[in-house]
């Protein structure tokens, strides 16, 4: 029998991993968005396995929050990673050192 | 409760959300010509939303079932978030009439109110979904301010940052968010605080514990705060200004809020969070800013520092406590904005802006009036007697003694010692050092004034506003409590 606590596993799993994939990606900033939905999604596993686990609509209508921001969340991340891109010429992690913090 | 007092409730973001649409249109139609009407009409916008902040917006009431809180403590973290919105678009047509190749585009006032009904969203919350739409809000058009120099290198990578950074940061806070709903079966600030103050588990302080990392990311404290120099550095100056000062009111009285009204039984539990994250943005903000040497990156570190010493009256926990954390933020406010207008001013022989620190030697021979005015904002942050700066840090002082922090309280008072020699050094150089190149350049009128009242607030002048400030700062606290 598949319990919540599967899916909170699952989540759980695709976070760590699209933390990872920002932290750990040396090569190309298009994996870093990427890397984000996956926290995004893992996030709606969560919120809909405990939906329906608790019996309230509530956290349905939270992840249709989610999903519509994270839509605009990407598509101002790609219109960023254009700018950067035509004044750069790359899209290397490596390259995003023109400040050093 | 009919729609229409719901309505007036929410008034102040309603006109700064139907203004921005409506000015978003029109800056379509009348494109790079629209842009100065657009911003007079943006200011307008801000200065309306803030006249509505003395009607039901303020009243204390809630509104859509617990949605919306229209209470004191929101109205005033938004009067000083929609000054601050109104000064980054006042400041900007100067700044970007020197910039090559890029131009102010009417988008800029468009998205600063946008952010702001944002802000307002967040400060007025009263449920993990408005706080989370609000924030987001926010954030989005932020990115978007950041990279607004789309031609300049540095810009771009400031966006960029600033994105992937604060997508994490949401990323994390959303990831709490669902463990706080899954766990205590709500998502209202009051209900949450009911299942905190019942038998706590595990995944309830999960939840806590990842709201709080993404809550310090956003206002930027040590250890989730190494976006801030870089996007500070990097973003178009007004911008930078308009990030060290309204984003950080919202996102503390945000903090305050959920650490007050959602998470409030589970004080032991957050305090510590919060202990350790004002003590590590003390240090490590005054330690850093010493071998800086761009004077935006400086103030950078300096924002670090001082979301540091407004932490400690939020680690107080008590209505003193959160009075004072709003006392320190407006101070800190007038006083970081100041310190950006100075940087404004300052421009190389073709109009370029200059942001090293050593360009400064030698500016109370040249501009001895920039030069006092930078000197008082940084004494004041240093936090130098009869300054406000001084008073600020007083009162967070005091919230924490009387809440038995005394470690605490007096760790605070070594790191704003230690604080205090980068201030003092960029004083040295103004007044004691030989002469670098004088600036080029007058100053607006409009930044003339904006300069000369943020001074005289922070000079002994502002002394009179000490009781006025005590009692709406009180009466704010006292309407989370």
């Amino acid at each position: 029998m598949i319990g919540v606590t599967h899916y909170l596993v699952v989540a759980a799993i695709l976070f760590t991993l699209g933390v990872l994939g920002i932290f750990l990606n040396r090569k190309n900033l298009i994996v870093i968005l990427m890397a984000i939905e996956l926290i995004l999604l893992a996030v709606n596993i969560n919120l809909v396995a405990f939906s329906a686990a608790l019996g309230d609509m509530v956290g349905q209508v939270f992840a249709m929050f989610v999903l519509t921001v994270a839509a605009g969340e990407a598509a101002i991340g790609l219109a960023i990673l254009v700018i950067y891109f035509r004044s750069r010429g790359s899209i290397a992690v490596d390259d995003v050192n023109r400040m050093k913090g | 409760m009919s729609y229409a007092t719901q309505m007036a409730m929410v008034l102040p973001e309603l006109v700064l959300a139907v203004s921005a649409i409506l000015l978003m249109l029109i800056a379509a139609w009348g494109g790079q010509a629209a842009t100065r009407a657009v911003s007079f009409v943006a200011v307008l916008a801000l200065i309306g939303a803030g006249i509505a902040l003395f009607g039901p917006a303020s009243a204390g009431g809630t509104a859509f079932d617990g949605l919306y809180h229209a209470d004191a403590f929101a109205a005033f973290a938004k009067a000083l978030i929609f000054g601050a919105a109104a000064v980054a678009i006042l400041v900007a047509p100067k700044f970007f009439e020197q910039t090559s190749g890029d131009d102010l585009r009417p988008e800029y006032p468009v998205l600063i109110l946008l952010s702001a009904a944002g802000m307002g969203m967040m400060v007025s919350a009263g449920d993990l979904i408005t706080l989370y739409v609000g924030l987001e809000l926010m954030s989005l058009a932020s990115y978007v301010l950041a990279s607004f120099m789309r031609h300049d290198m540095r810009s771009a990578e400031a966006g960029l940052k600033y994105f992937v950074l604060g997508a994490l940061a949401s990323g994390i806070l959303l990831y709490g968010i669902s463990l706080v709903y899954g766990f205590s079966g709500t998502t209202m600030f009051g209900a949450i605080a009911d299942a905190y103050a019942g038998e706590r588990s595990i995944g309830l302080l999960f939840g806590l514990v990842f709201v709080f990392a993404g809550l310090a990311f956003k206002i930027s404290a040590v250890p989730f705060h190494m976006w801030t120099p870089d996007v500070y550095e990097g973003a178009p100056t007004p911008v930078t200004a308009f990030f060290a000062s309204a984003p950080k009111v919202a996102a503390m009285a945000l903090t305050v809020r959920v650490a007050i009204e959602a998470m409030g039984p589970a004080i032991a539990d957050w305090r510590q969070i919060v202990v350790f994250a004002s003590l590590a943005s003390i240090i490590f903000g005054a330690v850093a800013a010493i071998g800086q040497s761009n004077i935006k990156r400086l103030l950078a570190y300096s924002s670090i520092n001082n979301v540091g010493f407004a932490l400690i009256g939020l680690a107080a926990g008590t209505e003193a406590g959160v009075a004072s954390v709003l006392f320190y933020m407006t101070v800190y406010i007038v006083m970081t904005i100041g310190s950006f207008l100075v940087v404004l001013q300052m421009r190389g022989p073709d109009g370029q802006p200059i942001e090293t620190i050593a360009s400064l030697a030698g500016m109370s021979r040249t501009r001895p009036g920039l030069a006092a005015a930078l000197a008082i904002f940084m004494f004041s942050l240093a936090g130098i007697p009869p300054l406000l700066g001084f008073f600020a840090k007083l009162e967070v002082f005091i919230a924490a003694v009387d809440a038995g922090l005394f470690a605490l309280a007096v760790a605070g008072i070594v790191g704003s010692v230690i604080g205090a020699y980068y201030y003092l050094k960029v004083i040295k150089t103004m007044y004691f050092d030989d002469a670098a190149p004088a600036f080029t350049g007058k100053t607006s009128p409009v930044e003339g004034v904006l300069l000369t009242i943020a001074a005289l607030v922070i000079s002994p002048l502002g002394w009179f506003l000490l009781v006025p400030l005590g009692s709406w700062t009180s009466t704010a606290a006292a309407s989370l409590f």
